[in-house]
C-alpha cells in the first residue's frame, strides 16, 4: 500500500513537526512496516518553475528529427523576465499550456545537471521536462503539461507537482486489511500521535429508499449489503482532476478516466471497492447471484471465463454483467462515451472473493480487498462519495433515489480477561490502560468483573480471538516494552542417541577426507535413466510436484546419487584433481498415500491421527558418497594410496567399513548387481548374519556407462546407505572387552582357492576353524600369477591366538592352524601352499 | 712386582713419590681432555686407567711400603685414581652429546613439505551451523525435534490455523504433490514439527526443530527453492511474550556475539497472536547505521543504513493451535519462532551469494572446517 503523507495528513492532525520518516517509523511499530519512503523532491534541485509556452516553431533537422524552438515565460524566475529560448523535443503540447521548466544551475534525478547549451543552432537555457525525468513515472509520454488552474509562471514547480508530497509504502499484513486505505493508515497514524482522526466515511448520506435502481440479492450470505445509486449527465469530455490524477499515480495507479479514477480513488480513501457500469448498457435488474456450472462470462480485462457454482456473479435480465467484488464484465464496461454510472457498492464474502481470484488467477486491487475483508458499514457512504466526486468534477447530475439491500451482519462481541493482555506479552498493563486502547482503537468496551468485553469495530472483521484484542492492546503499549525474561525449563535430555551419531557419521567421514554437500532432492526421469536404472527399479517411484519449478526435474528424490554425481562432475569440472563428497537427506520410499484433512477445533483422536501419520510416505535418511579422481595425491612421498592411484570401489568400501567401526556396527559386504553401479564391482552392505541380516545399502564402482554419462572419470565410486536403518544399528550399551596379557601366537597360512571364492567366504571358514583361541585373522596378501595355476588365486592370512589363561604351547597353535586351513579346504577347497 | 720389605725407605719407591703420581694424574687427564671421540677416548682409558697404567702400578706398590706410610699414599693414589675415572665419565658423556648431534643434524627434514597426501575434507556450514543452534538451546535445556520434509497438509497448514481458504496459505508459494488428493505438501515451514511434537508430548514443551523447507521461490543471489529453518516451540505455564525475547536475545548473542540484542515489530503469522517480526542489531555497524570502516555519513552496506536486519518471524502461540494439537490452552501458553538458518550463516559469515551453500563445491565447505 502506497499512501503519500499529505492524505495521511487529510484525515489525521499529525504535529506538522512530525516528518516523514518518524511517522513511517510508528506506523512500522504499530504493524504496518515501512517498505520503502519515496521522497521524490530529494533527488532535484531548483530552479524547476512553472512555465507558459508562448512561440514554438517547428524546425526539421538533418537527423529526420523536428526539434521545437520555444520561448517560454518563467515569470521572473530567470531573473530578468524576459521569455525563456528553449530547444524540445516532444510535440504533445502548445502555445499557452503551463509546463515545467527546469532552469540552468537545476539537478534533475540521476544527478543530471541542466546548463544552458549550443543545440540545433540555438542556446537552449534549460530545458522542458517530461514525467520520466522528473521521476514521476517510469515511460515519458512527452513532457508534462500542467492543468490550465496549476499555477503561475514563475511558480516553483515542486509544489505544484506534489513532488514535495513523500510516499509511504507498506506491507500490509493479512490481518490488517483496513490499512489498504487512507482511512485506514490515517487512524494509525492519528493512534501513534495521540491525535485527531476524521474518518471519510463520516458523511451524512441519502437515506435508502425504493426510487433507486432495482436489486435482486439471491444470495444474502455471499453478498450481505448491495448499494447502487447513479447519476447521468456526466460530461464525457471531463477530465480528471490534478489532485485525484496525482495521487493515484503515487498510489500506483494509472489514471485513465474521470468515472474509473474516481472509482478507484474511493476506494484507496476508503477500502471499499467499488464497480462503476455504464448505465446506458444495462438492461432491468441488477441481480446477485452464484454462476451456474459452465456460465460464461468476458471481464473487463478481455478475458473469457468459464464460471464454477462457487463464483457470484452480477446479472441484469441480459445475462452475466460482472464477477461480483472481483471483476466487471466486457460489455458493460464504462466507456469514453458514458454519461450514466451506476455505482456500485457492496459488500462480499471474503471466502468466495478469495476462492474466485485463487480459481480464475485473478489479482485486482478490489479482489485484494474483498478477499481480506472491508468494512460492510460503509457501502453506502463510498458509493454517496463517488457520486459527489462525479458530481463536482464530472458536471454529472445525482439522479434521486437510493438502492440499499441487505444489512451489515453485526459483530460479535469478545470476552477477554482484563489481565490477559499483561500476562500474553509480560508487560505490566493494567487492566484500564487496555481498555483505553482498545476503545482508542474503535472497540466498543465494557469492563465485566475481571473480564473486558470488547465489540470489535466493523473494519476489523480480522479480531475475532481474545488472543487478538492482546495483539491490538500490546502494539500500541509497544512491542518495545515487551521486556527480556530467559525462561526456565527443567533439565532436558539433551541430544537424542541418533542425533549425537548423525553427527559422528559426519565427523568420521570428513575426517576421512570427504566435503559435505548440500543438494536439491529434486530428479526427472533423466537423471534417472542416467543411473542406468530399469523401468521397474522401485527407486522409480519417486512423488511427483503438481507444480515443480523444472519440468526436468519435477518429483521428490528415491536416491542421493544425482546430486553427488553432479556436484562432483562439477568439482572436476572446475579444476579439482579428485573429490570425495559425501551427503546425508531424507529420500522418498514406496510412493504416497492419502492424508485426511482433520478438524482444528480439538485434538484429532488417535484413529485419526494414525491414519494421518500413516498416510504421510516413507522418508529415510540416506547417506551417498561419490569418490571421483584422486583420492589420496601423490607427492613427494610417491604415489597415492589407492590402488590405481585413483578413486575405486575400494575406497567406497573403506570408507563403509570405517563408519561401521566408528558406529560400532560390523558390516560385511557381498557381491550384488544393481545400477548405477559395475555389475563386477558392486557390493551389497548388511549388517548382521545369516537369516538376520539386513541389507543397508550398496558401495562400489560406478557402470563406465554411468560416469560417462555424468561426465566423471571411469572407475569413479560410490555409496548408497540407509542411514536411518545403519545407526538403529549402534549398540546402544557394548561391554568392556576382558584383555589376556598372555603372549600372543603368530601363524601366517597361504591357501589357493578358485578365483571364484571370496576372501569372506575363506576368512569365516578359517575363523570357524581356528576355535575360540583365534584372536584375529587378517588378509593381508593376494596373489594371482606365475606361481599359481591358472583359476586360482593366493590368499595369505596372518592368524592371531592367544589364551585367557595361559601362554599357549607351540602344538596348541599348530592344532588351531591346522584345523583352519582343514576348514577352509573342506568348505571353500582352499589348498595349502 | 716386588713382595713386602721390611727393609724398606719409602723415599725410595720412586713411582709413589708425590710428585710422579701428579705428574700421572696430570698426563692422564690431559689425554682425556684430548681424546677426540669415543675411540680415542677409549685408547686413553686404556693407557691410564687400565691395568698397566701408572696409576694403577703405583697402586700396586703401595703394600710395599712400611704400615704408617700407606695411608698417605693410598689417599693420594686413590684421589688421583678418582679425578681420572671422573674426568673419563665427563669426557665420555660430552663426546656421546657430540656425537649424537652429529648424527641427528644429518638426518635433518625440509619441515615445510607438504603433507597433504589425503586431501581435507569438511562438513557442510548448513549442517554445523544446524548443530551450533541447537547446542545453543540444548544448553538452555531445549530439545531438537525431527520431522519429515514430505507433509501432510494438515500439519503444514490447518492445525497451524492455516485453514483451506486462509489468505496466508498464499503467501507461502508451496510444492503440492501429485495427486492432489492425498494432501501432501513439501513443508512450507519446521512448524510441522511443533504440530506433531504437541500431539505426541505433554507440556513442559521446550523444542528447537532446525530442518530442511521449500518454497516455489526463484533461485538467485538472496532466494532458493530449498531452504533451511529453525523453529522454536516453548509450551508451559505462565510463558509470555517476555520469555520469547530473552529467548532470541540469548540466542542472538549466543549465535552473533556480545551486544547483538532484538527487536519486535508486529507483524502476522496464523501460527501466533500477537505475532511479531524480529529483527537484530546489525552486527557490522552495530546500530550505528553507518558503516564502521568507512565511517562517518557512509550507509552501512549490511543493514542499508537501518542499524537493523531482520531475522526472523516469533509470537505467542495461537490457543487455537494449541487446541487443534490437544494442548490445553486454558493451563498453557506457549511461544514460537522461526528464523533462516541459511540467511542467519549468510549474515554471521558475510556470504553474499546463497547458491554457494547448494552447488556442492569443496572450497566452500572446507573454509568452514568440521565445526561452527
Ligand atoms: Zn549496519
Amino acid at each position: 500500500m502506497r499512501v503519500p503523507v499529505s492524505w495521511i495528513r487529510e484525515h489525521a492532525d499529525l504535529p506538522e513537526s512530525a516528518t516523514s520518516e518518524e511517522l513511517a517509523a510508528r506506523l512500522t511499530a504499530l504493524g504496518l512496516k515501512l517498505e520503502a519512503l519515496e521522497r521524490p523532491a530529494e533527488a532535484i534541485t531548483g530552479p524547476l518553475v512553472v512555465g507558459r509556452v508562448l512561440t514554438m516553431e517547428p524546425e526539421p533537422q538533418k537527423n529526420g528529427k523536428t526539434i521545437n524552438w520555444c520561448t517560454v515565460d518563467v515569470g521572473d524566475a530567470n531573473g530578468t523576465g524576459e521569455p525563456q529560448g528553449i530547444v524540445c523535443g516532444a510535440h504533445n503540447f502548445a502555445p499557452g499550456d503551463l509546463v515545467v521548466v527546469i532552469l540552468p544551475g537545476g539537478v534533475l534525478p540521476g544527478n543530471f545537471a541542466i546548463s544552458a547549451r549550443k543545440t540545433y543552432g540555438h542556446v537552449s537555457a534549460g530545458m522542458i521536462c517530461s514525467g520520466a525525468e522528473l521521476g514521476l513515472s517510469a515511460e515519458s509520454d512527452g513532457i508534462v503539461v500542467l492543468p490550465a488552474d496549476a499555477g503561475e509562471p514563475g511558480d516553483d514547480a515542486i509544489g505544484v507537482l506534489g513532488l514535495d508530497d513523500d510516499v509511504i509504502e507498506m506491507e500490509i499484513n493479512p490481518d490488517r486489511a483496513y490499512a489498504l486505505s487512507v482511512r485506514g493508515v490515517a487512524r494509525d497514524a492519528a493512534l501513534a500521535y495521540d491525535a485527531p482522526f476524521r474518518d471519510p466515511c463520516e458523511r451524512d448520506v441519502p437515506p435508502a429508499d425504493d426510487a433507486g435502481w432495482p436489486v435482486r440479492i439471491e444470495d444474502p450470505a455471499g453478498c450481505p449489503v448491495f448499494v447502487a445509486r447513479l447519476v447521468s449527465g456526466l460530461d464525457a469530455t471531463a477530465t480528471t482532476p490534478e489532485f485525484i490524477a496525482r495521487r493515484l499515480t503515487q498510489a500506483g495507479m494509472r489514471p485513465i478516466s474521470l468515472a474509473v479514477d474516481v472509482t478507484n480513488y474511493v476506494m484507496l480513501e476508503t477500502g471499499r471497492p467499488i464497480h462503476g457500469y455504464d448505465a446506458d448498457k444495462l438492461t432491468g435488474t441488477v441481480g446477485v447471484r452464484r454462476a451456474g456450472a459452465g456460465e460464461r462470462l468476458t471481464t473487463l480485462d478481455g478475458t473469457r471465463r468459464i464460471l464454477s457454482p462457487e463464483d457470484l456473479v452480477v446479472v441484469d435480465d441480459s445475462g452475466l454483467i460482472g464477477l461480483g467484488g472481483v471483476m466487471g464484465g466486457e460489455d458493460t464496461e464504462m466507456s469514453a462515451t458514458t454519461t450514466r454510472v451506476l455505482v456500485e457498492s457492496a459488500h462480499w464474502d471474503p471466502v468466495s472473493m478469495f476462492r474466485t481470484g485463487r480459481r480464475h488467477k485473478i489479482t485486482s486491487e478490489a479482489g485484494k480487498r474483498n478477499e481480506r475483508g472491508v468494512d460492510p458499514t460503509i457501502c453506502e457512504a463510498a458509493a454517496d462519495r463517488v457520486v459527489e466526486l462525479l458530481v463536482t468534477y464530472g458536471g454529472a447530475t445525482a439522479e434521486p433515489g437510493v438502492t440499499v439491500v441487505g444489512t451489515p451482519p453485526a459483530r460479535e462481541p469478545i470476552t477477554m480477561a482484563a489481565d490477559l493482555p499483561a500476562r500474553v506479552s509480560g508487560i505490566d498493563i493494567p487492566a484500564d490502560r487496555a481498555v483505553q486502547v482498545l476503545r482508542d482503537q474503535g472497540f466498543a468496551v465494557d469492563a465485566e468483573g475481571a473480564d473486558v468485553v470488547a465489540v470489535p469495530p466493523q473494519w476489523r472483521p480480522d479480531v475475532t480471538d481474545p488472543f487478538d484484542l492482546v495483539e491490538e492492546v500490546v502494539r500500541v503499549v509497544g512491542y518495545d516494552a515487551v521486556p527480556s525474561v530467559l525462561p526456565t525449563p527443567g533439565a532436558g535430555r539433551g541430544l537424542t542417541r541418533a542425533q549425537r551419531l548423525r553427527r559422528r557419521v559426519g565427523r568420521t567421514l570428513a575426517g576421512a577426507g570427504a566435503v559435505e554437500v548440500v543438494s536439491f532432492p529434486f530428479v526427472g526421469d533423466a537423471s534417472l535413466d542416467a543411473l542406468g536404472l530399469d523401468a521397474d527399479d522401485e527407486r522409480r517411484r519417486t512423488i511427483r510436484l503438481a507444480n515443480p519449478l523444472s519440468a526436468q526435474e519435477p518429483a521428490y528424490t528415491t536416491t542421493l546419487l544425482p546430486g553427488l554425481l553432479r556436484a562432483a562432475a562439477r568439482n572436476l569440472g572446475r579444476g579439482a584433481t579428485g573429490v570425495t563428497l559425501f551427503e546425508t537427506g531424507s529420500v522418498v520410499r514406496g510412493g504416497s498415500s492419502p492424508t485426511p484433512i482433520l478438524g482444528v477445533e480439538s485434538r484429532p483422536s488417535e484413529l485419526e491421527l494414525k491414519e494421518l501419520l500413516a498416510g504421510v510416505p516413507d522418508q529415510p535418511l540416506h547417506l551417498g558418497l561419490v569418490l571421483a579422481g584422486e583420492r589420496e595425491r601423490a607427492g613427494w612421498w610417491g604415489e597415492g594410496a589407492s590402488p590405481q592411484g585413483w578413486a575405486g570401489w575400494a575406497d567406497a568400501l573403506a570408507l563403509v567399513r570405517r563408519l561401521g567401526d566408528e558406529l560400532g556396527v560390523p558390516l560385511s559386504t557381498r557381491a550384488a548387481v544393481r545400477a548405477p553401479w559395475h555389475p563386477g564391482r558392486c557390493a551389497e552392505v548388511l549388517a548382521g548374519e545369516g537369516e538376520s541380516a539386513v541389507v543397508l545399502g550398496h558401495a562400489g564402482e560406478l557402470h563406465p556407462r554411468v560416469c560417462d554419462a555424468h561426465d566423471l572419470p571411469r572407475r569413479s565410486a560410490a555409496v548408497e546407505l540407509d542411514l536411518d536403518a545403519l545407526l538403529a544399528l549402534a549398540p546402544d550399551r557394548v561391554a568392556g572387552p576382558e584383555l589376556s596379557s598372555f603372549p600372543m601366537a603368530k601363524e601366517d597360512v597361504a591357501l589357493l582357492v578358485d578365483v571364484s571364492v571370496t576372501a569372506a567366504e575363506v576368512e569365516a571358514a578359517l575363523r570357524e576353524g581356528a576355535g575360540e583361541l583365534l584372536e584375529s585373522v587378517r588378509l593381508f596378501d593376494v596373489y594371482t600369477g606365475a606361481q599359481v595355476p591358472e583359476g586360482k588365486k593366493s590368499l595369505a592370512f596372518a592368524l592371531r591366538f592367544r589364551a585367557p589363561d595361559r601362554t599357549l604351547t607351540e602344538a596348541e597353535t599348530g592344532a588351531a592352524r591346522d584345523a583352519a586351513v582343514a576348514a577352509a579346504a573342506e568348505r571353500c577347497g582352499a589348498v595349502q601352499r | 712386582m716386588s713382595g713386602p720389605n721390611s727393609q724398606f725407605d719409602p723415599v725410595e719407591v720412586a713411582v709413589l713419590q708425590p710428585e710422579a703420581v701428579d705428574a700421572a694424574r696430570e698426563a692422564a687427564l690431559a689425554a682425556i681432555e684430548a681424546a677426540g671421540d669415543p675411540e680415542e677416548l677409549k685408547a686413553v682409558r686404556t693407557a691410564h686407567a687400565g691395568d698397566r697404567s701408572p696409576l694403577a702400578l703405583a697402586n700396586r706398590e703401595i703394600g710395599a711400603l712400611p704400615p704408617q706410610a700407606r695411608k698417605e699414599a693410598g689417599q693420594r693414589v686413590g684421589k688421583a685414581r678418582g679425578a681420572v675415572e671422573q674426568a673419563l665419565g665427563r669426557r665420555a658423556a660430552v663426546l656421546e652429546a657430540e656425537h649424537e648431534e652429529r648424527m641427528l643434524a644429518t638426518e635433518t627434514v625440509d619441515v615445510t613439505l607438504p603433507t597433504d597426501r589425503q586431501p581435507a575434507g569438511a562438513r557442510h556450514p548448513l549442517t554445523t551451523g544446524a548443530e551450533l543452534i541447537a547446542d545453543i538451546f540444548v544448553a538452555m535445556g531445549w530439545e531438537v525435534a525431527e520431522g519429515p520434509v514430505i507433509e501432510a497438509e494438515w500439519l503444514n497448514f490447518d492445525a497451524l490455523n492455516l485453514g483451506p481458504d486462509h489468505p496466508a496459505r498464499t503467501m507461502q508459494d508451496t510444492f503440492w504433490t501429485e495427486p492432489a488428493s492425498d494432501h501432501l505438501v513439501l513443508r512450507t515451514q519446521t512448524s510441522p514439527v511443533q504440530a506433531r511434537t504437541m500431539l505426541s508430548r505433554t507440556p513442559p514443551i521446550y523444542v528447537v526443530s532446525p530442518g530442511r523447507v521449500f518454497r516455489t521461490d526463484e533461485y538467485d543471489a538472496t532466494h532458493s527453492p530449498v531452504f533451511h529453518q529453525v523453529e522454536g516451540l516453548a509450551i508451559d505455564r505462565g510463558i509470555s511474550m517476555a520469555h520469547l525475547k530473552g529467548t532470541l536475545d540469548h540466542f542472538a548473542t549466543a549465535m552473533f556475539g556480545e551486544g547483538i540484542t532484538t527487536r519486535f515489530r508486529p507483524s502476522y503469522f496464523p501460527f501466533t497472536e500477537p505475532s511479531a517480526e524480529v529483527d537484530l542489531v546489525c552486527f557490522v555497524c552495530r546500530g550505528s547505521g553507518t558503516d564502521p570502516e568507512r565511517g562517518g555519513s557512509v550507509v552501512c552496506r549490511t543493514c542499508k543504513g537501518e542499524g537493523w536486519i531482520e531475522w526472523g518471524g516469533c509470537g505467542v502461540v495461537n490457543p487455537r493451535v494449541l487446541r487443534a494439537c490437544g494442548v490445553d490452552d486454558t493451563e498453557f501458553t506457549g511461544f514460537a519462532f522461526g528464523m533462516g538458518i541459511d540467511r542467519s550463516l549468510m549474515f554471521r559469515h558475510g556470504i553474499s551469494d546463497m547458491r554457494d551453500l547448494f552447488e556442492g563445491d569443496v572450497r566452500f565447505a572446507t573454509t568452514f572446517g568440521s565445526e561452527l
